[in-house]
């Protein structure tokens, strides 16, 4: 089913309660008539660190998501409550496809305290915690791995299914290495991991090398990396089982973009990554612009039916800079 | 009565509210104490206080003092 007559009527509705969000389209020179995904006007996401961009009156904003931006600003997200159910709710349908109704045990690749801090990674962990239950923390408050407590879950939950969440890097620096060492059995588990592979180049280890390292080591073999940013809350891209790529929850999609012609690349080409998601209806968030660079590697012909694509890494920053002079101009 | 009692007794521990709070009447993020990390406290108190497990569609529903109650008479039957 396609997306664009939602897509596009989320784009009128933006544009009628989001006054700067319908400044920048008119700048654009953005019709209200689109033949496909790919037609829609989009917005960098850094549009976010630098206006406060809402389609709400103030007196509904009900939660305001910052992003950890590595430099400058950090964005700034607006929730009201119909908003941040819908959210919550849409997530847990696309994590179901993996997870199943049910709530599995949990093992929190991070400290406890983590879900009070106001951090990305605070709220990853509290967004996924909804899916576990008997939460279990890898991590003691100095951030250094809790081998009894591992070993503790492991004998209690170990031979039923559970899921393990963590930001990528941890789950490989601690949660890998421990169980590596200590010969531990984590092949009930099911591993749900983002964050980007940034911190782990060094130790040249990227996607593949991960799955067939957990898997030889510690019997662990379903994992789902994911693709998901505050920006577009709500909505993420799940890794198929066998690993072949992200795939698209059937409320979104994703485009890439050649970054200089801006035209959709074709299959295997790589480009910026364009995400795009009817789930946004408090803040323009609908079609938006990353800084990522992405390929993807085909439609209906992998794990799950539908486009599937690889995060490649961070755009050089030139060219980010080249998408937001767009707008600006 | 009895279920409605100790479902009371649950959520004023488990959100860490006065005696004489007005249990009642609450909804999922009316007030500060019952946020997204009191939820997870929560839906954990309520499962080994009645000795059930809620699946992620019940906790995502789980709004207010009422629907927990109905939630909790239904799963124990």
């Amino acid at each position: 089913m396609s997306l664009v007559p939602e897509l596009a009527e989320l784009t009128a509705y933006h544009r009628e309660r989001c006054a700067e969000y319908d400044r920048i389209l008119a700048a654009l020179g953005a019709g209200d008539t689109f033949a496909e995904v790919a037609d829609l006007p989009w917005l960098p996401v850094r549009l976010f660190k630098t206006h406060e961009l809402k389609s709400i009156p103030d007196s509904e904003v009900f939660r305001v998501l910052t992003s950890s931006g590595t430099t400058g600003a950090p964005s700034r997200i607006f929730l009201d409550k119909a908003a941040a159910a819908a959210q919550t709710r849409q997530l847990s349908a696309t994590l179901q496809r993996v997870l199943g109704p049910s709530r599995l045990p949990m093992l929190v690749v991070d400290r406890k305290s983590i879900v009070r801090s106001s951090s990305a990674r605070g709220a990853g962990v509290l967004g996924m915690a909804n899916f576990g239950r008997k939460h279990v923390y890898l991590l003691d408050e100095s951030e250094q791995p809790d081998l009894a407590a591992l070993q503790r879950f492991l004998d209690t939950h170990g031979g039923e299914p559970f899921l393990v969440f963590g930001f990528t890097f941890l789950v490989w620096q601690y949660l890998y290495v421990l169980a590596r060492e200590h010969g531990l059995d984590l092949s009930n588990g099911i591993l749900i991991h983002s964050g980007g592979w940034k911190k782990l180049a060094d130790r040249a280890v990227d996607n593949a090398e991960f799955r067939r390292r957990f898997a030889e080591d510690t019997g662990l073999r379903r994992i789902h990396n994911y693709y998901g940013m505050v920006e577009q809350i709500g909505t993420v891209f799940v890794e198929g089982p066998s690993g072949d790529g992200l795939y698209c929850p059937d409320f979104a999609d994703v485009v890439i973009r050649d970054p200089r012609t801006w035209a959709e690349q074709p299959v295997g080409v790589p480009g910026v990554i364009e995400v795009v998601s009817t789930l946004p209806r408090s803040y323009p968030g609908h079609v938006l612009l990353t800084e990522d660079l992405g390929v993807c590697h085909g439609i209906d012909d992998g794990d799950w039916p539908g486009k599937r694509f690889t995060v490649l890494g961070r755009l050089p920053k030139a060219e980010v800079r080249g998408c937001s002079d767009t707008v600006a101009a | 009565m009895e279920i409605e009692q100790r479902l009371r007794a649950v959520f004023v521990a488990a959100l860490d509210l006065g005696e004489d709070a007005d249990v009642e009447t609450l909804e999922y993020r009316g007030i500060e104490e019952w946020d997204s990390v009191g939820h997870m406290t929560l839906v954990a108190a309520i499962e080994d206080e009645f000795d059930v497990q809620l699946d992620t569609d019940q906790v995502l529903d789980l709004s207010s003092f009422k629907v927990a109650l109905d939630l909790v008479r239904q799963l124990r039957g």
